[in-house]
């Protein structure tokens, strides 16, 4: 029995790391209804930068943040303006292309300068660790990153829907063109919009890295998960975005309980079972 | 009275469809011009083209003296110039209160402020929490106009105000206009309806096929020179 609770416990975790990247995939669709294939490898592509922080500062994963996560914000500002806002309009086929091709050019420049070896950030022992309650050992990075993971899309929800800024957000993602009116540059808030996203991408990066080991191919697998979260969650809803990414790792452990080699296959499988019987997710969101 | 917005032969195109053709027009400060005109006439078109969600030539469209007929939108909100678009076209994920305040976003200093708005229209502030679509036409007008107050704008144009309403609800919609041009704004208002659009401007211009087919002051045009211009019969 303790045994089930603690890999229910586990799934839980899990998914909270789900959530971060998942989080961010939502965001950008509910903004401004563009679909980010590169996002996996930007969640890469932010554990590289943590590597590189960490290896040349000698400072510890959560430190590096502080620059991994304007740098990815800055960059996410000047992707959406510099290329991205010219790719949306009535059609949505463009900025699919687009992030795919991004997605390419992510990967092999990663392969170029950090080659194919897996790396992973040294989390000075937090990897490790873990605390017991009760006959139950939990770890304490997956801890840590499922009350990050709240913190985050507690933190969004309340820009969303308490600042200006989020106000923002849903005015232009209601109508751009009355947005426009109400003296919102669309370019600006998307790119805003953008910034937001990739900082989310990399608290999810610097956690993947501490948590598990990554090599410049394993993006598309985060995106699939990413994605997985957000439609078994209800597109739009962010504490929907953290229920599905709790239900797809809860999925997977015990997928991967009854059989190693069956853990992604089952998480992918109650993907399909929701997707069925609640094609717009758990908790889709209720337009007024 | 200087002149605050003059268009100078405003061509205005659909892709291949032009919609305007050489459109000549002065409003001057304080005024309240009336475009009246059938359907397809190029009202609304004239309304998009002025506050910038269409492109133009940078010169048609003069504001202040300055060209403003290439400029985003949201530059021409922030130089003054608020629209109440056809339809209300409130955001729905915002609350009353937030499509108020997002009106303001462009922070033009001036009479209008949440209280002022709430006090021109007292049902608002009883529904700011609530959310914008549930609200009946009449009241969703309401917040259209005082979105379009918020910013404070020299020039307001309102494209169909009264579609859709019932004459009721119309008429108390009109009844608080004094209280806005009133304010010294510069109002240009689009209207199907003539009578109302006649009975609260000075000046008016009829469109027909997306051009100028009449224009003086309100006192001065008869009944059958509007019917003329407007079905573009000769009777």
């Amino acid at each position: 029995m303790i045994e089930w609770t603690g890999v229910i416990v586990q799934g839980v975790l899990l998914g909270g790391l789900y959530a971060l990247f998942a989080a961010g995939l939502s965001l950008i669709f509910g903004v401004m209804r563009l679909v980010n294939i590169a996002h996996g490898d930007l969640i890469i592509l932010a554990a590289y930068m943590g590597l590189t922080t960490t290896v040349m500062l000698g400072v510890h994963p959560f430190l590096a943040l502080l620059i991994v996560m304007p740098v990815m914000a800055g960059l996410g500002y000047v992707l959406q303006r510099g290329i991205l806002n010219q790719t949306l309009g009535d059609d949505i086929l463009p900025p699919l292309l687009v992030t795919f091709g991004l997605s390419v050019i992510i990967q092999n420049a990663l392969l170029e300068t950090y080659t194919a070896d897996p790396r992973k950030l040294d989390g000075g022992g937090i990897e490790v660790a873990s605390i017991d309650l009760g006959g139950l050992a939990i770890g304490v990075l997956p801890l840590m990153t499922f009350l990050i993971a709240v913190a985050v899309i507690a933190g969004l929800q309340f820009v969303f829907y308490r600042t200006a800024l989020g106000r923002g957000f849903r005015a232009v993602s209601d109508n751009q063109d009355i947005a426009q009116l109400m003296g919102l540059n669309k370019a600006h808030v998307f790119g805003l919009a953008m910034a937001l996203a990739l900082a989310v991408v990399a608290i999810a990066g610097i956690l993947l890295g501490m948590r598990t080991s990554f090599d410049p191919a394993i993006g598309g697998g985060r995106l699939i998960f990413g994605f997985e979260a957000v439609i078994i969650g209800g597109l739009g809803n962010l504490w929907g975005t953290l229920a599905g990414g709790v239900i797809l790792g809860v999925a997977q452990t015990i997928g991967a309980k009854i059989d190693p080699g069956f853990q992604i296959l089952a998480g992918h499988i109650a993907f399909l079972i929701v997707l069925a019987v609640r094609p717009n997710g758990l908790f889709p969101r209720v337009d007024h | 009275m200087p002149e605050l917005l003059e268009l100078s032969g405003l061509d205005a195109h659909y892709g291949d469809f032009q919609a305007l053709y050489g459109l000549d027009m002065t409003v001057r400060e304080g005024e309240v011009i009336a475009i009246i005109g059938a359907n397809g006439a190029g009202k609304t078109t004239l309304m998009r083209s002025i506050s910038g969600l269409l492109k133009n030539r940078s010169e048609d469209v003069r504001y202040k003296g300055q060209p403003i007929g290439a400029l985003r939108a949201d530059q021409v909100a922030e130089l003054g110039i608020a629209l109440v678009p056809e339809g209300r076209q409130l955001f729905p994920s915002l609350s009353v209160e937030e499509n108020l305040l997002i009106g303001g976003k462009v922070g033009r200093e001036g009479h209008w402020s949440l209280r002022a708005v709430y006090d021109l229209f007292p049902i608002l502030e009883e529904r700011k929490r609530q959310a914008s679509t549930s609200l009946s036409g009449g009241q969703q007008q309401m917040v259209a106009i005082g979105r379009a107050l918020m910013a404070n704008p020299d020039l307001i144009l309102f494209d169909e105000i009264s579609l859709g309403l019932a004459p009721v609800v119309i008429r108390q919609i009109y009844d608080a206009l004094p209280g806005i041009v009133g304010q010294g704004m510069t109002a240009m208002i689009v209207e199907q309806d003539i009578t109302k659009a006649l009975s609260v401007s000075s000046r008016v211009y009829c469109l027909q096929e997306g051009r100028i087919s009449l224009e003086g002051a309100t006192g001065e045009v008869s009944h059958e020179d509007i019917t003329a211009a407007y079905f573009g019969m000769d009777t």
